[in-house]
């Protein structure tokens, strides 16, 4: 009852001086304004850099067998040839991994591409329809195989821009198609987006993509398989993977606790650094920025606030000769510096989410505002009112009623 | 601040009954003012003790006076004191939202009550810049009324205001008086005394002269009698 009254005679003074209220709500609104937008800016270039990291692969995972069992005169073989990956690893991941949401074995070949006079050597590539996913490529037309043709080893394939640039007219609609490759027809289903050259220099649109059932059966006459690909769930959570697949396949592969890994897990931990370095160089960025905007804020509120004091210091003192006991001056003083604060932040909010939108809709920049930073700039801007309004206030409790009744 | 102690007021000694109508009058550096912060309660005697409606003032803290104040004591000021951009209605509420014992509609009937006392009650809704000189001091009489004082404190009440507006307030103050309320008038203009049932006067810090007023003049016929302006 007491603190509603409070309450309400804290609601009347701001009332009075709607002006002063709104120009000292002001300097909170442009700072919770500023971090909502400033924060969304960041987070939406964090996200876009992410997003065209993660096109490079970088949550990707390659396991290869390991190359150091020697054949005959102790001679290392070649990777590929050692037959210890197999299908029962691939499942295994699937069903044990939390830390991966993609896995596709893999096998390939290279070989001569034919389309009636014009043929091209590449290279096919056998994988499961999860391996577009794990390498974040999309078709440009046409669809992906599906688990059936997997099964049926079907001879159906996807093709990348450079062989259909080789082996087709521009004209022609590769889709729907007969190739050859290595003598056996593909059809073609569906065609790769482009994704131009790697770090390397390396094309990689030169490939053909199958199922992998079918490059096993069909082209290479196995039942091993070459290499693993396996997607993180995040760039974050490489590390726990590589760690998960490991003793995955340890298990799978019976190694004693003595006996070293047959195979190896690579991640791309350079692009990796460098995703981290510059989403933290960002969070700090964004943190100083947000931390200055509210903090003038602050300041912005205890200057009006201590200012208004001395103002009001007549009425401060007829409150005091009708009744308001010191107590009293200091919670109305701290209310007003309150309601400023936390109506500031709430429109600050508001004009925070309604920057950014129309940033996004003039400059095309990526925005993204985040929960935690409405919820963070809101409590701080509370907590501000309380810190730089309690000085004020404390000031206005401490006056002597004779003096401020006479005080002009 | 010097180390010199100035004393005020000494050996001051007097009582006021219920229902009387008091002036204290004196000059300038008379002690006056430090009468009146004593009597509201705003200043604690140094020696020497100050019963208010029975309470020993000095044995108060901080804050049991401006409880003190709120419950016991209406203060009317000559320069009205009234907040700016506020409502006569929400002005005399104001001591009422200090009391927590009162609810909102008690609030509001009895600063309608008071406005009424005041004969305001269509001026509710004014705010003090729409209000006559006289019309604000009498909003401030009805927040000095509302929380039914034991006893009205005025300083130089009339001081701002005009004769004719001067001769309405006292009497105002007259026929609150003739209801039944205490009321003491801190002035230094004698004319203003004639209006008091009982004048005490100060003089370097000393009561020289305390006496009954025998001829209490009306203040309703001094009004009644003043040349009607017809321009």
């Amino acid at each position: 009852m007491k603190l509603f009254n409070l309450i309400r005679i804290a609601l009347r003074a701001l009332r009075r001086n709607k002006l002063r209220a709104f120009l000292t709500m002001l300097g909170i609104i442009i700072g919770v304004g500023a971090v909502i937008a400033m924060v969304a800016i960041g987070q939406g270039s964090k996200k876009s850099i992410q997003d065209q990291l993660s096109t490079m692969g970088s949550n990707m995972l390659t396991i290869r067998p390991n190359s150091n069992q020697t054949a005959g005169g102790g001679a290392r073989i070649d990777a590929s040839s050692v037959q210890s990956l197999t299908l029962d690893d691939v499942q295994a991941m699937q069903t044990q991994s939390q830390y991966i949401n993609a896995v596709s074995p893999a096998v390939q070949s290279r070989g001569q591409a034919i389309n009636a006079a014009m043929n091209w050597p590449t290279t096919i590539q056998g994988v499961n329809p999860d391996f577009l996913t794990i390498r974040n490529w999309p078709l440009k037309s046409g669809t992906s195989f599906s688990n059936e043709d997997v099964n049926g080893a079907a001879k159906v394939c996807l093709v990348g821009q450079t062989v259909v640039d080789n082996i087709f007219d521009p004209s022609d609609d590769p889709v729907g198609k007969i190739i050859r490759f290595n003598k056996i027809p593909f059809k073609i289903i569906g065609v790769l987006s482009e994704k131009g050259e790697n770090a390397f220099g390396q094309d990689q649109d030169d490939i053909i993509l199958a199922p992998y059932t079918t490059v096993q059966k069909r082209i290479l006459a196995i039942t091993y398989i070459q290499t693993i690909y396996a997607s993180a769930i995040n760039e974050g959570s490489s590390a726990a993977a590589t760690q998960e697949l490991s003793q995955i396949l340890r298990t799978t592969h019976k190694l004693n606790n003595n006996e070293q890994d047959d195979f190896t897990v690579r991640t791309q931990a350079e692009l990796i650094s460098t995703f981290s370095s510059t989403s933290q160089l960002l969070t700090v960025l964004l943190a100083a920025i947000a931390g200055i905007s509210l903090l003038i804020g602050g300041i912005g509120i205890m200057n009006i606030m201590y200012v208004s004091v001395t103002e009001r210091t007549k009425e401060i003192g007829l409150r005091m000769s009708i009744g308001a006991r010191g107590i009293d001056i200091l919670l109305q003083f701290l209310i007003e510096a309150i309601v400023i604060s936390i109506t500031g932040g709430i429109i600050g909010v508001l004009f925070g989410v309604i920057s950014s939108k129309v940033i996004t809709a003039i400059l095309s920049w990526p925005t993204y505002v985040s929960q935690s930073s409405i919820i963070l700039s809101f409590i701080v801007c509370a907590v501000t009112g309380i810190f730089f309004g309690y000085y004020p206030a404390q000031k206005a409790s401490k006056l002597d009623p004779i003096e401020a009744l006479r005080y002009e | 601040m010097g180390v010199e102690i100035v004393k005020a007021l000494k050996g001051v000694s007097f009582s006021v009954e219920e229902g009387e109508f008091i002036t204290i009058m004196g000059s300038s550096g008379s002690g006056k003012t430090t009468m009146l912060n004593i009597l509201g309660c705003l200043d604690k005697p140094t020696s020497g003790t100050y019963l208010l409606d029975n309470v020993n003032v000095k044995e108060l803290s901080r804050n049991e006076l401006a409880q003190l104040r709120n419950r016991k004591i209406g203060f009317v000021f000559q320069s009205y004191n009234l907040l700016a951009r506020t409502s006569a209605m929400e002005n005399v509420e104001l001591p009422l939202l200090y009391n927590p014992g009162i609810s909102t509609s008690q609030r509001h009937q009895m600063a309608v009550k008071a406005l009424e006392a005041v004969k305001l009650s269509d001026r509710l809704d004014h705010l003090p810049n729409q209000l006559s000189g006289g019309q604000q001091q009498r909003v401030a009489i009805a927040r000095a009324l509302v929380n039914a004082p034991v006893m009205i404190l005025a300083d130089e009440a009339t001081g701002n205001l005009d004769t004719k507006t001067s001769y309405e307030i006292m009497a105002l103050f007259q026929e609150l008086n003739k209801q039944g309320k205490t009321i003491v008038f801190v002035t230094h203009e004698p004319d203003i005394a004639a209006f008091s049932s009982r004048t005490i006067t100060l003089k370097d810090g000393k009561v020289i002269k305390d006496q009954k007023n025998e001829n209490i003049r009306s203040a309703k016929d001094m009004l009644a009698a003043l040349p009607v302006n017809n321009e």
